[in-house]
């Protein structure tokens, strides 16, 4: 075998397989990715129940209602508009009224977003980006917040 | 004044990297010793006061010493020394000391162990690590001094963050870190050969045992982290594919890589230029890696008090370095000469399609990680980018590089018979085979993937075993010959078997937690019993404790089996008073290869409290892996062809038989 067709093998080789990558992202990307959206979106948007979808916001206080087997209601808030919220399980450490949480599930037909997973993120600050980023946008970020952590906000990837 | 001195540490240690960084090169150039000569002394002097200022701020820590900001944001005097110690990288400043102490350390292990290194590539190598080191020194001392004071100091400490305090934490940092970092080695030696313009059979062997101590680290660093999710963040995860988590997997990936086409670089002298570029790929993801974490681009555990000239000053050096290193590969690798020829199927034929996958695998995780800041840097929306999309781009293309797994040990230099080696691997198909059978038996209507995988994780442990037996002859033989065989072979044979079996374990493992695993979650009052298997969980009662510098709230399980009692469990809730928050301490029990997991949630009014417990057969072996494969990392690493280090022409050839 020639050196040359030694290097059209391997490129032939790799190009196969960078192309097999591609076409699984493409799939993956296709099914697997949920978008964010703040409560305000949900309104806005008009998102269909059963999207699968996160949200994140502030718990709102007084609003968190236990029932039976686990079962728990919230709602959460950006500010302008809020979303009662369903979920079923343990809550993690750092959920609270008043605190950012984020959730991922769907909207059920009555408007509930019913979430499978409910992440308070185990940031230094306890402040979820996403979260931070919607209340910014609705002009509810808490400046004496952000003195009490010590940290500046959040510079964007440019 | 401790604290002046550290800081003044570092501006000397700043100096002397400037030094470091120009003089021996310059020197390189002319081709004067003098100059050349001037690499090992600086470096061992920049690791000396690299080190008298992280020693400042170690002391800073165990004092106590609220003067400091650094100090009073991330402790408590009230905290056990160990966390006192571990506080000094568990924020951004004192991590970023940790970072150039590790990069100052290897410099002087190379200044130290490279005795045998031609001069120009120990200048140049030197001179290179010493650009890395001086740009990471100004970043700490423009954005990150850790040893700035407080004009009135305080009394009390703010405390670290409470899931930070965990033995687990104590040196899952300074691992990775050291595997991180370790890799700059290898980017330094894959620039200096692009300045020299030469490179051959003998640069490969020095850089191989230097990559290989970064990736033991790094091995060791990212099992060390899944553990510590595992059993601290109380719900029995141990890999999320959260961005930070993948910033220390594309390393990882890039530097076993990099290792396997060194060993062809090394033996054959070819895929030089692609090992060139790994080198400078691995580091620029470390590189990535600490960007992502420390940037506060991402939000996690990991992302310490984020401040935006922090995250484009290392954005700078990401450029500088990256770009940098990728123009002069443009530029000078086409110097370089290519090497030996190989057909498809052979072992060099089977290293390659190792690195293609691999790669294409580190390709995709980067792509998952870096395309939801890039989408909402562009367009303002935000998604996230889970373990499902992982598992379907991850996971097809690591299928079929398992499958090749088994096959390159035995396969021989130059052309291979890929017939004759799956002759070889009878005995391991069959028994994967065998597997893939029985597993079908057992589990019946399963999901269809499962026996497969199992069969795939039995083939490569098999694998791994058959290239042992095929060398020593152990079947064919008298046992003595074989034995004798068997302490006779290379060490770095012996890595790889280890290495390989440890791959099939971890398989083993993340097959057996994700399918096998049951979960159950109950809210029980004392008296009450919550069932899993055959295990049963006796809740006897709750006591309150105080521990150093917080209070818990521990629960009392007597564990059964089948009526038996076997032992107790103690899950807590712990609440720290400095930061108003708590943490969850799961409790574990060991069975064989399984834990029983155990975990609390809020307790309620009326007493009862919620309680989450999972079985996870198999899920210890996720780890023995990784531990396999860092034994086979070190036995690879005391090879003797390693330790003689590379030929040298002139020299006689007896003492460094090759190793094969």
């Amino acid at each position: 075998m020639t050196r040359r067709q030694r290097r059209l093998t391997l490129i032939g080789g790799a190009l196969g397989v960078l192309a097999l990558a591609v076409a699984l992202v493409l799939v993956a990307l296709k099914d697997s990715i949920v978008f964010f959206n703040s409560p305000t979106d949900v309104v806005e948007k008009h998102i269909k129940p059963g999207v699968r979808i996160r949200i994140g916001g502030l718990v709102t206080p007084g609003s968190i209602v236990r029932g039976e087997n686990l079962a728990v209601r919230f709602d959460v808030s950006d500010g302008k508009s809020t979303l009662a919220v369903a979920y079923q399980g343990l809550l993690p450490d750092l959920f609270r009224e008043g605190q950012g949480v984020v959730a991922e599930g769907a909207l059920d037909p009555s408007g509930t977003f019913k979430a499978d997973s409910v992440l308070a993120k185990h940031d230094e600050a306890y402040m979820p980006k996403e979260v931070a980023d919607a209340l910014k946008k609705q002009g509810h970020w808490k400046d004496d917040y952000e003195k009490k952590v010590g940290a500046a906000p959040q510079g964007k990837p440019r | 004044m401790i604290a002046e001195l550290g800081h003044y540490a570092l501006v000397l240690a700043l100096a002397l990297a400037l030094v470091q960084a120009c003089v021996p090169i310059i020197g390189a150039r002319s081709n004067d010793p003098v100059l050349m000569g001037v690499a090992g002394p600086t470096a061992l002097a920049q690791f000396g006061f690299v080190a008298i200022a992280f020693g400042a701020l170690v002391a800073c820590y165990l004092r106590s010493d609220f003067s400091v900001v650094n100090v009073f944001e991330n402790s408590h005097s009230l905290k056990p020394l160990v966390y006192k110690l571990s506080g000094v990288w568990g924020n951004h400043e004192g991590s970023m000391v940790l970072w150039v102490l590790i990069l100052a350390v290897f410099g002087a292990m190379v200044a130290l162990f490279g005795a045998n290194l031609p001069a120009r590539l120990k200048a140049n190598v030197l001179g290179v690590q010493s650009w890395i080191a001086a740009a990471f020194l100004l970043f700490i001392l423009m954005t990150s001094n850790p040893f700035l004071r407080i004009a009135e100091p305080p009394l009390e400490g703010r405390d670290l963050n409470p899931i930070l305090q965990d033995p687990g934490l104590a040196i899952h940092p300074p691992l990775l870190y050291l595997g991180y970092v370790g890799l700059s080695i290898s980017f330094s030696f894959a620039i200096a050969a692009l300045i020299e313009g030469r490179i051959d059979a003998a640069w490969a062997r020095w850089v191989r045992p230097w990559t290989l101590l970064a990736w033991i680290f790094l091995t060791l660093g990212i099992a060390m982290g899944s553990y510590w999710a595992y059993y601290t963040l109380g719900w029995g995860g141990w890999w999320f594919w959260d961005p930070v988590e993948n910033a220390s997997l594309m390393p990882w990936i890039a530097a076993t890589a990099l290792l396997h086409s060194a060993v062809v670089m090394e033996k054959r002298n070819a895929l030089k230029i692609w090992t060139i570029l790994l080198a400078i790929l691995a580091f620029s993801l470390s590189l990535i890696g600490t960007f992502l974490v420390r940037s506060g681009v991402l939000t996690s555990v990991h992302t310490f008090a984020s401040d935006p000239t922090r995250g484009v000053f290392i954005l700078m050096i990401l450029v500088l370095f990256i770009g940098g290193g990728l123009a002069l590969f443009a530029w000078r690798a086409p110097l370089l000469k290519q090497g030996g020829l190989f057909a498809p199927v052979s072992r060099e034929g089977a290293l390659v399609l190792n690195n293609l996958f691999l790669v294409t695998a580190c390709a995709t995780v980067f792509f998952g990680t870096l395309y939801p800041l890039a989408l909402e840097a562009l367009t303002g929306e935000k998604i996230s980018v889970g373990a499902p999309f992982f598992n379907l781009t991850f996971g097809p293309l690591f299928v079929p590089l398992l499958l090749a797994v088994p096959f390159g040990p035995l396969m021989a230099w130059k052309r291979g018979d890929l017939l004759g080696v799956a002759q070889r691997l009878f005995g391991a198909i069959a028994i994967a085979l065998i597997g893939v059978a029985g597993m079908f038996a057992v589990e019946g209507g399963g999901p269809i993937l499962v026996p497969f995988a199992i069969g795939l994780a039995l083939f490569v442990m098999a694998g791994a075993v058959t290239d042992i037996l095929e060398r020593t002859a152990l079947l064919k033989v008298p046992l003595k010959t074989a034995l004798t065989r068997a302490v006779g072979l290379p060490r770095s044979t012996w890595g790889t078997a280890f290495a390989h079996f440890g791959l099939g374990i971890t398989l083993l493992g993340i097959i057996g937690e994700t399918q096998w695993g049951s979960e159950r979650i109950a809210e029980i009052k004392p008296g009450q019993s919550i069932a899993i298997r055959r295990y049963d969980l006796h809740l006897d009662g709750t006591t309150t404790r105080q521990g150093p510098n917080y209070r818990e709230m521990a629960a009392h399980f007597t564990v059964r089996r089948n009526g038996e009692i076997i032992g107790v469990m103690e899950p807590s809730k712990r609440h720290f008073v400095s930061r108003g928050t708590g943490t969850t301490e799961a409790a574990l029990m060991r069975r064989g290869f399984a834990h029983l997991y155990l975990s609390l949630g809020e307790p309620n009014a009326d007493g009862s409290i919620a309680v989450r417990v999972y079985y996870k057969p198999l899920v210890l072996l996720i780890w023995l892996g990784a531990v396999l494969m860092v034994v086979g990392g070190m036995l690879s690493l005391s090879d003797r062809r390693l330790r003689v280090g590379a030929p040298q022409p002139a020299r006689s050839k007896a003492v460094l038989a090759p190793a094969e």
